[in-house]
């Protein structure tokens, strides 16, 4: 084998690792990026259920309510809400009136079922989307805890 | 007087840097031997200097000096002693210290250890260690200087989140740090590989040992954070594909494959350019994830702080280091070119495909990493990019490469005979599909998912061709038992590591298809009496005591009682702690192993009616994905210790090389 066969086998391989690497990643992607919408947002649009989402905002005061292991909350982020239920247990950091994240999907009767929750592992802040989303709706308030 | 100190020896260590970085380039340029000479003293010193500041630094938490800003933020007279240590790199201020600690480490190492390197490669390569040193004691002492006081003092400190007091966690920076900073010590032989314009065989051979100490102490560091976030974060998982796992993990892929191609250069001569450039994207990845965690452009667990300024300092470091030494090699890579011919079939041909498939995985998980900056700075919307994505790609570049993983040692170097191979490898195929198909039956056949039992078989197909190569070069069969020994004994150690190596990545396979196939989950309100049936475990919680005190938290602590048939196999202790400072509750589960699986016990809130609710996993292999770790990096130290690898070997390899070429 000459030198010039020996690179073209390199230039094939890389093309194919290449080639093969884009394919799987657009297939995975197409199946597996999880959007982050606010309760507004969501309010505006018509996604349809079985679709992964994340929401985030603020864990509504007063809205917590426990059954057994099913846990039913609202997430506000002070302009819209939206009711979600989970079962499982709650993260450590999980409060009312705490920024949350929570990831599943629509229900039909408009509730959302989340599958996992996450909330912030320092308390201090919270989840960078709702941060961006608090301030956009002109809610967030620099440097006070909401 | 102390933190002045600390300060005062960090500015001289920058001196010291700026002059180790510049005198010996020069002389290396100029062939002035005493220019050159210089590099070592200054490698040294500026080791002594980072650690006087930082010795300076730990007295601070040590002490509880609370007159120091840094101490303030992230200690607390309560704190036990441990983590008052482990305090001095919690936080951003002193991980970026042990960074430049570490980093002046291997520059110091070098320089005393490398006494057989040729001057020229030794002081070019101390320079551009000492490069790097700049730009990152800049970074410390322009945006996050540790030693800033406050006055008033406080009486007392914020503490340090309680997550990060743990014991796994106290060791996992700085085998972390070991691991890629020391990808920088590749980095700095390439660079100066590249500005010398020669690379060759004994190249390899000086480079291989940094890197193969730094992939393993890298190994370690990211089992002790998964198996941190396995028992503290209790949620029975032990990766979350988190942005700032994946910068670790991403040099973890090109490391590995660098560590594979540099020995294609020290046996071959062939793959030389590729190993440079490998080298140089392992390092570039390393300073990526050093930025990731550092700016807090991505939420994590791991984000201490996000400060803009810091970013943009780590982005343009990043954007230097990176684009002046991809640069560089654009211009000197023509230089490089040649090397040993060899056949697409063969040992070379496979260790190309295990960095082809190494360098793409890494390629894939970096888009998806940083695919949710991407789509917000275009404006596509926030994304989250998760584990199914990752899963999706990871796996279908991960199996054939485990594939070839398995037959690549069988191959000759030069011209391999597949077929070959593949016939002395039919009884371990068999052998294989016979521990896939028992492992399918032992846990319920057509109940448990086909590709678990597919998992096993790559695992048991690795494993035992690794144990099957080892056998065949020690001629476990083909010679008399009795000179055995010393065959094992006389048989280079690097194969040894290279055989363990493997068989570790073998059991962790196994250990990731066992816990992710055949977990069985139970989550539930139970009241005191109450038992579950979790896999073939009973599980009965006894009492819930509360206010428990702890040296700095108070703990409520559930008894569990497991049970087998009917007999008591452990007693249980899951807690949940409220820390005192900061304020805030953490998980402790509890886990009963018997090596073959995991029974994990988790302990959530009380529910009004007077119960709990409880998280309980019996999670089958496990430990095997940690143990598969260990039996790794053992590897790594095994090869470490080759005699080619040793002072002064080297050289007489070197010149044996030229005289050959």
């Amino acid at each position: 084998m000459t030198r010039k066969q020996r690179r073209l086998y390199f230039v094939l391989l890389g093309l194919l690792a290449l080639g093969g690497a884009t394919a799987l990643v657009l297939t995975a992607m197409s199946d597996t990026l999880v959007y982050f919408y606010t309760p507004s947002q969501m309010a505006g649009k018509s996604i349809g259920p079985g679709r992964r989402l994340r929401i985030g905002g603020l864990v509504e005061q007063g809205s917590v309510a426990k059954r057994d292991s099913t846990v039913t909350f609202t997430i506000t982020d002070l302009t819209a809400t939206l009711p979600v239920t989970y079962t499982g247990v709650l993260p450590d950091l999980f409060r009312e009136g705490q920024g949350v994240v929570a990831e599943g999907r629509l229900e039909r009767d408009g509730t959302f079922h989340a599958s996992e929750v996450l909330a912030k592992h320092d308390e201090k802040y919270m989840p960078k989307e709702v941060a961006d989303a608090l301030k956009k709706s002109g809610r967030w308030q620099e440097g006070a805890k909401p | 007087m102390i933190p002045e100190t600390g300060q005062f020896a960090l500015i001289l260590a920058l001196l010291v840097a700026l002059v180790q970085s510049s005198i010996p380039l020069i002389g290396a340029a100029r062939q002035d031997q005493a220019a050159m000479a210089l590099a070592r003293p200054a490698a040294l010193a500026q080791f002594l200097l980072i650690a006087i500041a930082f010795g300076a630094l730990m007295s601070c938490y040590v002490t509880s000096d609370f007159s120091v800003l840094n101490v303030v933020e992230n200690s607390h007279t309560d704190k036990p002693m441990l983590y008052k240590i482990s305090g001095v790199w919690g936080n951003h201020e002193g991980s970026m210290l042990l960074w430049v600690l570490i980093l002046s480490l291997y520059g110091a190492a070098v320089a005393l250890f490398g006494q057989q390197l040729p001057p020229g490669l030794k002081a070019r390569a101390l320079a551009v260690q000492a490069l790097i040193s700049v730009g990152f004691l800049l970074f410390i002492l322009l945006t996050s200087n540790p030693f800033t006081r406050v006055d008033p003092a406080p009486l007392n400190g914020n503490g340090l989140n309680p997550l990060l007091q743990d014991p796994g966690l106290a060791f996992h920076p700085p085998f972390l740090y070991l691991g890629y900073v020391g990808f920088s010590m590749a980095f700095s032989f390439a660079i100066a590989a590249l500005i010398e314009g020669r690379v060759n065989a004994a190249w390899a051979r000086w480079v291989r040992p940094w890197t193969l100490a730094a992939w393993a102490a890298l190994t370690l560091g990211i089992a002790m954070g998964s198996w941190w976030a396995y028992y503290t974060l209790g949620w029975g998982g032990w990766w979350y594909w988190d942005p700032v796992e994946n910068a670790s993990f991403m040099p973890w892929l090109c490391g590995t494959a660098l560590l594979h191609s540099a020995i294609v250069v020290e046996k071959r001569d062939a793959l030389r350019g590729w190993t440079i450039l490998l080298a140089i994207l392992t390092f570039s990845l390393s300073l990526l994830g050093t930025f990731l965690v550092r700016s807090g452009i991505l939420t994590s667990v791991h984000s201490f702080a996000s400060d803009p300024a810091r970013g943009v300092f780590v982005l343009a470091l990043l954007g230097i280091v990176t684009g002046g030494s991809l640069l560089l090699f654009a211009f000197r890579a023509g230089k490089l070119d040649g090397g040993g011919l060899f056949a697409p079939i063969s040992r070379e041909g496979a260790l190309l495909l295990n960095n082809v498939l190494l360098a793409t995985t890494a390629g894939a998980v970096l888009l998806g990493t940083l695919f949710p900056l991407i789509a917000d700075a275009l404006d596509l919307g926030k994304v989250s990019v998760g584990p199914p994505f990752f899963n999706a790609i990871f796996l279908p570049l991960m199996v054939p490469l485990v594939m070839v993983m398995a037959v690549g040692p069988f191959l000759a170097w030069k011209r391999g005979d597949l077929a070959g191979a593949l016939g002395r490898l039919k009884f371990v195929l068999a052998l294989s599909l016979l521990i896939a198909l028992a492992s399918w039956l032992i846990e319920g056949g057509s109940a448990s998912p086909l590709w678990a039992a597919g998992g096993i078989a790559l695992a048991s197909w690795l494993g035992v061709s690794a144990l099957l190569e080892w056998a065949e070069r020690i001629k476990l069969w083909r010679a008399p038992l009795n000179g055995l020994l010393t065959r094992i004994w006389r048989a280079p150690r690097s194969a040894h590591g290279m055989t363990l190596a493997h068989f570790g990545m073998a059991i962790t396979i196994a250990g990731i298809t066992g816990s992710t196939a055949w977990k069985s989950e139970h989550i539930q309100v139970m009241h005191s009496g109450d038992s579950v049936d979790v896999a073939t475990y009973r599980l009965t919680l006894d009492s819930v005591e509360d206010n428990l005190p702890g040296p700095n938290y108070t703990a409520s602590r559930a008894h569990f009682t497991a049970r087998k048939d009917g007999v008591v196999i452990a007693e249980m202790l899951p807690e949940k702690r409220l820390y005192r400072t900061p304020p805030r509750q953490t998980t402790q589960a509890a886990i009963h192993t018997n090596m073959l699986g995991d029974l994990y016990v988790v302990i959530g809130e009380p529910d009004p009616k007077g119960g709990y609710v409880t998280r309980l996993y019996y999670n089958p292999l496990a430990p095997w994905i940690f143990l598969g770790a260990v039996v790794m990096v053992t590897g790594g130290g095994v090869s470490l210790s080759d005699r080619r690898f040793r002072f002064g070997a080297p050289k007489r390899a070197a010149s044996a090389v030229t005289g050959r070429a």
